[in-house]
C-alpha cells in the first residue's frame, strides 16, 4: 500500500495549496487504477485455477439431481457450458467474457451470474460499510478517551473491553447478541434484512429504511466490534506516542487547552496508523461478513457463496471472488486517498 | 513597577522510581523590559526544565514545581490554576523551541498554526487572523510570505520553520519571550539571521527575553546579563562583559576556555572540562562541580557554597572565588 508513497522528507518544494494536492490525488488515483488491472488478472487466474482443482464439476451434480444418465445429453450439456474445451481455453474465454462484464451463467438460478450476485451484493456492502463506520467511530473515540485518561479506571475499562471483543469469535458474539437482544429482551430482530410482510415490507420509503436499519444493528455489532477493538488499541498507543512529540508542546505553549490540543493537533496525526490498518483489513472485513451473514441470515453474497459452494455452482463462486476482489481494491484506493488527504507529507514519486 | 519576569527561588523536582531529583534548585532570575538574560550551561543542567517550569509546561509526572515563585508582571504563576495559565501562554509569554522542524504540526498549514494563537487570545475571526498571520510572516522576514501561508512545515527549510515558530510566539505581543536554544538546530548562516531577527523584534517591542543556550558565542552576541547554571543551580550571574572578562566561577571559566577564539594560535588546544555533569540523583555532598573543578579545596567536598555578591550586580557560588 505504501509502495509508491514518497517518504515525508522526499520533497521540499515551497509550494502549498489545494490545487497541487488535488492534482497529486488524481495522479495517485490514475496510478492505482492502472495497477489494479494486472492485480485483477492475477486474482482471476488464481481463483480460476483453484476451482479447477476442486473435485467434480457442477455438471455431475446437475445431472445427478435431474437423474440424467444419457451420455448424449451429458455431452450436449458439456458443450453448452463450454466444459469440453481445454482448461486454458476456458480460462481465456472466461477472461474475455469478464472484459465484457459477462460473469457467465448460473444454472441453479437459471439467470446470469451477475444478476444473481447483484441481488446480494448491496446487502453485503451495506453491512461492510456500517461495520467499518462503527469500528472507526467506536475505536477512535475509545482510543482517545483511554489515552486522555491513561492509567486510570477508564483506561483499564477500555483495555479490558477491547481485549474481550478482540478475542471473541464473530459467530459466537453474534449468537450471544441474538440471545440477549432478540430472545431475552426482544428489542431487535433475530435475523434477515427486513420484516417479512411488515410495515414498509417493500423496502421503500422511510419505514422500509428504518426497518432495514433495525435489522442491521446486531450484524453490524457482531462484525464491527472486533475491528473496533483493534482500532481502539492502535488509536490509544498512537495518541500517546504523538502526545510526546515536540509540536504538541508548541501547541500547549500557544495557550491551547488540553482538549484543543488533543482534538486539533494530536488526533489527526494519531489517525494515520488507524487508516493504514484499515486499508490492510478491507479484505478480512469482507471475509468476516460471510460468517456474520450466515449467523444472521443476512441476504448478502456470503449466503450466496455458501449455497454456491455446496451446490458446486462454480461460475457464481468465481464471480463472487472476482467482484469481492474488486470491492477490496476499490476500498484500498479510497483508503489511500484518505491517507493522502490526512497527511500532506505524502506525495507521489 | 514590577519586572516583566521575576523568578524567585524556583525549585522543580523530578519524582522518579530511582528517587527524587532536584532538576531546578532554588533558581532566581529577573529580566527587565527590553533586557535579554542568557541561561547558560551544559546539557542536563536544568536550563530547559527551568523554562518549562516558568511556562508550567512540565511533564507531570514526573516533574513538579516544589517551591518558589514565578512573578510575571507581579503575578505569581506557580499558584495560578491551569485555566489561568491558558491566558498566559502564547499571550503574555511566548516560547520558541529548539528544533523548528519538529516544533510545528506536520499536518497543519502555516496559516492554521499561526491563526490558532490569534484566534485563541484575540477577537479576530478566521479571515482577519489570516491577514494578521500574513503580516506576522512578513515581520519575521519570511520570504514570499503570502504563498507560505498555505504551505506545510515539510515544504519549508529549518530556518523558515523557525521564523514560523517565532511568528507564533510574538503573535500576541507577549511581554516575555523565552527562547530555548532557538538556533541550535540551524545552519550557522541561518543562526545569525535568526539571532538578528530576535534582537530586532525584542528591541521594537521592548520584550523581556530569556535566552537559553549552551553556545557562548551566541551569548556574547545577544545577552545583556548571563546566568550560568550547573546541576540545577545558579552558580554565577554577571553582565555579559564582566562574565567574559573576569569569570569568577571555575565552571564559567572552563566554559569560556572551551570556546574557540578566532585568530588564536592554531597549535593551542582548546581547554576542556574533564568529566561530565553528575546525574541529579547522585550529586556529591558538597559543591556539585567539585569533582571536575581545577581549584577544588577540601571544603568544597564538605559544604555547598552559597551565592555571594563579590561586586554589585555579580553573584557567584564558589569558595575559591570568595578567596579570590
Amino acid at each position: 500500500m505504501a509502495g509508491e508513497l514518497a517518504s515525508p522528507a522526499a520533497s521540499r518544494r515551497p509550494t502549498g495549496g489545494g490545487s497541487s494536492r488535488r492534482i497529486a490525488a488524481l495522479r495517485l488515483l490514475r496510478r492505482r487504477l492502472i495497477q489494479a488491472v494486472p492485480l485483477m488478472l492475477g486474482v482471476v487466474v488464481i481463483n480460476f485455477c483453484l476451482i479447477q482443482m476442486a473435485p467434480g464439476s457442477f455438471l455431475e451434480l446437475m445431472t445427478a439431481e435431474n437423474q440424467v444418465s444419457d451420455p448424449a445429453t451429458i455431452e450436449l450439456l458439456r458443450k453448452t457450458y463450454g466444459l469440453d474445451d481445454p482448461v486454458w481455453l476456458q480460462l481465456v474465454k472466461y477472461i474475455w467474457a469478464l472484459v465484457q462484464f459477462d460473469f457467465g451463467f448460473s444454472y441453479r438460478q437459471n439467470r446470469p451470474v451477475i444478476d444473481a450476485i447483484s441481488d446480494h451484493l448491496p446487502a453485503t456492502l451495506l453491512l461492510m460499510v456500517s461495520s467499518i463506520t462503527l469500528a472507526l467511530a467506536v475505536g477512535v473515540a475509545a482510543g482517545v478517551v483511554a489515552s486522555m485518561k491513561v492509567r486510570t479506571f477508564w483506561d483499564s475499562l477500555v483495555s479490558v473491553a477491547a481485549m474481550f471483543f478482540f478475542a471473541a469469535p464473530g459467530f459466537w458474539l453474534g449468537i450471544m447478541l441474538i440471545v440477549l437482544f432478540s430472545v431475552k429482551l426482544g428489542w431487535l430482530p433475530v435475523g434477515g434484512m427486513m420484516t417479512i410482510g411488515g410495515v414498509g415490507g417493500g423496502a421503500t420509503g422511510a419505514g422500509g429504511v428504518l426497518d432495514v436499519l433495525h435489522h442491521l444493528i446486531l450484524p453490524t455489532l457482531a462484525l464491527g466490534l472486533f475491528y473496533a477493538a483493534i482500532y481502539t488499541r492502535v488509536m490509544r498507543s498512537s495518541m500517546l506516542e504523538v502526545a510526546q512529540l515536540d509540536f504538541v508542546r508548541t501547541a500547549r505553549a500557544k495557550g491551547l487547552s488540553r482538549n484543543q490540543v488533543t482534538i486539533g493537533h494530536v488526533l489527526r496525526n494519531a489517525l494515520l496508523p488507524v487508516v493504514t490498518i484499515l486499508g490492510v483489513q478491507m479484505g478480512t472485513v469482507l471475509a468476516g461478513s460471510v460468517v456474520i451473514e450466515s449467523v444472521f441470515s443476512w441476504p448478502g453474497v456470503g449466503s450466496l457463496l455458501f449455497d454456491s459452494v455446496s451446490s458446486r455452482n462454480y461460475p457464481v463462486v468465481l464471480g463472487i471472488m472476482v467482484l469481492g476482489s474488486l470491492v477490496v481494491i476499490a476500498a484500498n484506493i479510497a483508503v489511500d486517498l484518505v491517507y493522502m488527504w490526512l497527511d500532506p507529507r505524502i506525495e507521489i514519486r | 513597577m514590577a519586572l516583566p519576569l521575576d523568578v524567585r527561588d524556583l525549585s522543580t523536582t523530578l519524582f522518579t522510581r530511582r528517587g527524587e531529583m532536584k532538576a531546578v534548585d532554588g533558581l532566581s532570575l529577573s529580566v527587565g523590559a527590553g533586557e535579554t538574560v542568557a541561561l547558560v550551561g551544559e546539557s542536563g543542567c536544568g536550563k530547559s526544565l527551568s523554562a518549562l517550569s516558568i511556562m508550567r509546561l512540565l511533564p507531570d509526572p514526573p516533574a513538579r514545581i516544589v517551591g518558589g515563585e514565578v512573578l510575571l508582571n507581579g503575578r505569581d504563576l506557580v499558584v495560578l490554576p491551569e485555566e489561568g495559565m491558558l491566558d498566559i501562554r502564547g499571550q503574555e509569554i511566548g516560547m520558541i523551541f529548539q528544533d523548528p522542524m519538529s516544533s510545528l504540526n506536520p499536518v497543519a498549514t502555516v496559516e492554521k498554526q499561526i491563526a490558532e494563537v490569534l484566534m485563541t487570545h484575540t477577537e479576530l475571526g478566521r479571515g482577519q487572523a489570516r491577514v494578521r498571520a500574513h503580516e506576522l510572516l512578513e515581520l519575521v522576514g519570511m520570504p514570499d510570505a503570502g504563498r507560505r501561508l498555505d504551505a506545510y512545515p515539510h515544504q519549508l527549510s529549518g530556518g523558515m520553520c523557525q521564523r514560523v515558530v517565532i511568528a507564533m510566539a510574538i503573535a500576541c505581543s507577549p511581554s516575555v519571550l523565552i527562547a530555548d536554544e532557538p538556533t541550535t538546530a540551524l545552519d550557522v548562516t541561518v543562526q545569525a539571521q535568526v539571532l538578528a531577527l530576535l534582537k530586532k523584534l525584542q528591541a521594537d517591542a521592548g520584550m523581556a527575553m530569556v535566552f537559553i543556550t549552551h553556545d557562548l558565542g551566541v551569548v556574547a552576541e545577544t545577552a545583556d546579563r548571563v546566568v550560568v547554571m550547573y546541576a540545577g543551580r545558579k552558580v554565577e550571574e554577571a553582565t555579559v562583559d564582566e562574565l567574559f572578562e573576569t569569570p569568577l566561577h571555575p565552571y564559567t571559566a572552563g566554559l569560556i576556555g572551551a570556546t574557540p577564539v578566532p585568530g588564536a594560535a592554531r597549535a593551542e588546544r582548546l581547554a576542556d572540562i574533564p568529566g561530565m555533569v553528575p546525574p541529579l540523583n547522585a550529586l556529591p555532598q558538597g559543591c556539585a562541580f567539585a569533582p571536575r573543578c581545577p581549584r577544588v579545596m577540601a571544603r568544597c567536598r564538605q559544604e555547598r557554597p552559597k551565592l555571594t555578591q563579590p561586586a554589585p550586580g555579580r553573584l557567584v557560588a564558589c569558595f575559591a572565588a570568595e578567596r579570590g
